[in-house]
């Protein structure tokens, strides 16, 4: 078959900005076959794969690609899932700017073979073709038991269950699926696909209870008890970060948390959805990573007229993906950045009006490497705004640690871990996702669920050799 | 299936409700609060546990008709399933070290303060329970908080059944006739613990009380609970529902309760034509 040396990748289709601004449905619209082959076919298939090397569940991309090349999807489909749980779920949301195609050799005279992309298109031809069943495993008679239906936990649960393992997964909130139901919005991620994403886990036989809060309804030495030989925690990131200045608890301040819960998991977007959202005019969004991005979209389609994306280092130092923040600027999501507000401001009613900001300016790079904001002398002014979302991140989830004697997390309350395999203090007991880490993104704690799974799957078999 | 097994009004607006649930039966302890969905549809709202039984799996809930969601809870029968019932949640109210206590209840706070009362009473401990209602036809629990208490004070606020007059004075009376109380536990609306808690921080008494504000997961993930306790920013679903009174900014707490005010009429007149339309 023909190279395709075009130097730019197949465009994506999209919704027009102006008409998805003011709905849920999804934005990106996939590619169609054609488009798929034919952009399959500007993959090298060079010898030396640096994608792989940069993607965290070490998908064999060039081999996938290939498939897709030969017009094999379901070929391509196999090579996919025998690393990846998620597949149609990372096709969409991970940052692959700065993993696989980051590293794509097509990427160093043009632009970078479109590997998510074709990941994703991958991923919805096998839901909305393939009839087969997935393949349930022999069961080789233990159990591991799973805290938090994220992405994680579930690819975690995924590997152990191909394995062999009886996985149980506890889950908190009452639906399956973490940050990818409550956290990313319909728009980004339909919900449908994270069901069916899950169903295929189902199917593989892993047992999934939701209302299940560990640490409050069962304790991690009850799960031991009850015959489970290794427990993976990935109970996520936690409570919300404010900034601390004054004006925070008035009516109409949100975290990103619960404005996006609000909308995803409960529904607040749908017509006659009983969960009750603000009516937003004018809001200001603080932070500049994915969630703000997705909080900031979804003010928008739920009718402000004007959202502001609020944040205190520079366009360059945005930390979302690149898409995402293309995507926001065409829904005219304005960016104020080298901007931090200082003070919320309330009427009469205690609602907010508006939010005193200061001007920022680059100083010497901090221990992060990236440059330190200084607070610009004189540069004070007021932003008029009826609500403000923050979006500056999370901390971890007191329930497990206050509740497992001998559990070692470290000051902030991560749970520390051994590095890669995710071993804790605790025999038995491996961690990773955003648990041990802090909020980071959907593929990394999917690397760490894989890694963890691993390690699992070869404590026990050690344990009973 | 979180089986509703029995249901009973106590009053025009308040009714009983035991479910079954044994995991969280298993692990409740007073202090501590479920939140349930009616159906697949509905919002997810926090209730108070007001009893347990380990043996029989059951968690009882006693709850206000206040709401679209409530109403929705108070439409299912004996014998149907809630769609979800998560729990126990919240930290329990702690019980150490208290040998004389006044646990004061406001309406259907009642149903909360009264399973601290019983607990402190069976561990030993002097309970002396001040329970306040508007009128005597919303009275409840007078019978279990009688058996649970060395003395008990009832208040209406129109003096139709007890004595009249608020919850404070008869608490302010007990302490000036020289109860030297260890600690008071006040739970009920928020105007009526702030008053509480003014009344014992004169007489420096430390006083708990139990917070109730708007919340979505209860698992520490949303922060929409958040309060300002002594200055600092507290969730009320994980580093609560119990905190010192005289720490709590009650002013705030009020105002953010008050959030979604017009929504919740909208959706309750909604509930109210819909089941007034299944009645006709």
């Amino acid at each position: 078959m023909a190279r395709n040396m075009d130097m730019k990748k197949c465009p994506m289709p999209a919704q027009d900005p102006d008409v998805r601004s003011r709905n849920f449905d999804e934005v990106a619209l996939g590619y169609t076959w054609e488009m798929a082959v034919g952009e399959a076919r500007r993959c090298l298939n060079c010898p030396k794969k640096p994608c792989v090397s940069a993607c965290p569940v070490q998908i064999d991309i060039p081999a996938f690609i290939e498939r897709v090349a030969a017009e094999d999807m379901e070929g391509a489909y196999r090579v996919l899932s025998a690393s990846s749980a998620l597949p149609a779920v990372c096709g969409r949301v991970c940052p692959q700017e700065s993993q696989c195609e980051g590293k794509c050799v097509r990427g160093v005279k043009g632009e970078p073979v479109a590997i998510g992309r074709l990941e994703r298109f991958v991923a919805d031809w096998h839901r909305e073709h393939a009839g087969e069943a997935p393949h349930k495993p022999q069961q080789n008679g233990h159990k591991v038991a799973v805290i938090g239906a994220g992405p994680s936990g579930l690819t975690a649960a995924g590997d152990l269950a191909k394995l062999g393992y009886q996985v149980t997964v506890y889950e908190a909130l009452h639906t399956a699926g973490g940050v990818l139901v409550y956290g990313i919005p319909e728009f980004r991620l339909p919900k449908q696909i994270v069901r069916q994403e899950i169903d295929g886990l189902r199917a593989m036989g892993v047992e999934i209870f939701t209302n299940m809060v560990i640490g409050k309804v069962l304790t991690i030495d009850e799960l031991f008890e009850m015959g489970f030989e290794a427990v993976y925690i990935a109970s996520g990131a936690g409570l919300p970060r404010f900034m601390g200045i004054p004006g925070e608890s008035l009516k109409g301040v949100y975290s990103a948390n619960e404005y996006l819960t609000r909308i995803n998991l409960m529904k607040a977007y749908l017509p006659g959805s009983k969960t009750p959202i603000m009516k937003s005019n004018r809001v200001a969004v603080v932070g500049g990573g994915n969630v703000a991005m997705d909080a900031a979209r979804s003010a928008r389609r739920l009718g402000a007229q004007e959202v502001t994306i609020v944040y205190r280092r520079g366009m360059q130092e945005l930390p979302a993906r690149r898409e995402e923040v293309e995507h926001a600027m065409e829904e005219g999501i304005v960016f104020r950045t080298l901007t931090n507000p200082v003070e919320v401001l309330g009427d009469e009613n205690g609602f907010v009006r508006g939010m005193r900001c200061v001007e920022m300016e680059l100083g010497e790079p901090d221990a992060s490497g990236r440059r330190r904001p200084v607070v610009k002398e004189g540069s004070e002014f007021t932003l008029d705004v009826d609500t403000m979302i923050m979006a500056i991140g999370t901390s971890p989830n007191p329930l497990i640690r206050s509740t497992t004697p001998g559990l070692e997390t470290n000051r902030h309350g991560c749970i520390v871990t051994n590095g890669e395999d995710g071993l804790t203090s605790r025999e038995g007991v491996y961690a990773g996702g955003d648990a041990v880490t802090g909020a980071a993104t959907v593929i990394l704690a999917m690397g760490a669920g894989k890694q963890a799974a691993r390690a699992i799957d070869a404590y026990i078999r050690e344990k009973h050799a | 299936m979180f089986t509703i097994l029995k249901k009973e009004r106590l009053n025009p607006t308040v009714s009983r409700m035991v479910v079954k649930a044994p995991f969280v039966a298993r692990k409740a302890e007073p202090g501590q609060f479920i939140i349930f969905r009616a159906h697949e549809d509905s919002e997810r709202i926090p209730l108070t546990i007001a009893d347990f039984d380990r043996e029989a799996g059951t968690v009882t809930v006693i709850y206000q008709i206040v709401g679209a969601s409530t109403m929705e809870l108070d439409a299912m029968r004996e014998g149907e399933a809630l769609c979800d019932f998560v729990g126990p949640l919240g930290k329990p109210t702690q019980t150490d070290g208290i040998k004389k206590v006044a646990v004061v209840g406001g309406g259907v706070g009642c149903a909360i303060a009264y399973p601290v009362a019983r607990k402190l009473h069976d561990l030993g401990c002097e309970v002396h329970a001040v329970v306040g209602f508007r009128s005597s036809d919303l009275v409840i629990l007078e019978e279990e908080f009688a058996a649970a208490s060395d003395r008990l004070i009832l208040m209406t606020d129109d003096g139709s059944r007890g004595e009249k007059g608020l919850v404070t004075a008869a608490l302010e009376k007990l302490i000036e006739e020289g109860n030297a109380y260890d600690e008071v536990i006040a739970i009920g609306p928020l105007v009526m613990m702030k008053f509480v808690c003014a009344v014992t921080k004169r007489y420096g008494i430390k006083t708990v009380v139990s917070m109730n504000p708007i919340m979505i997961d209860g698992t520490g993930m949303c922060g929409g609970c958040r309060l300002t306790v002594g200055g600092e920013t507290k969730f009320a679903c994980v580093d609560g529902p119990d905190f010192d009174g005289h720490l709590v900014d009650f002013d705030e707490a009020m105002k953010r309760g008050t959030m979604y005010r017009e929504f919740e009429q909208h959706a309750r007149e909604a509930s109210c034509n819909l089941l007034n339309r299944e009645v006709q």
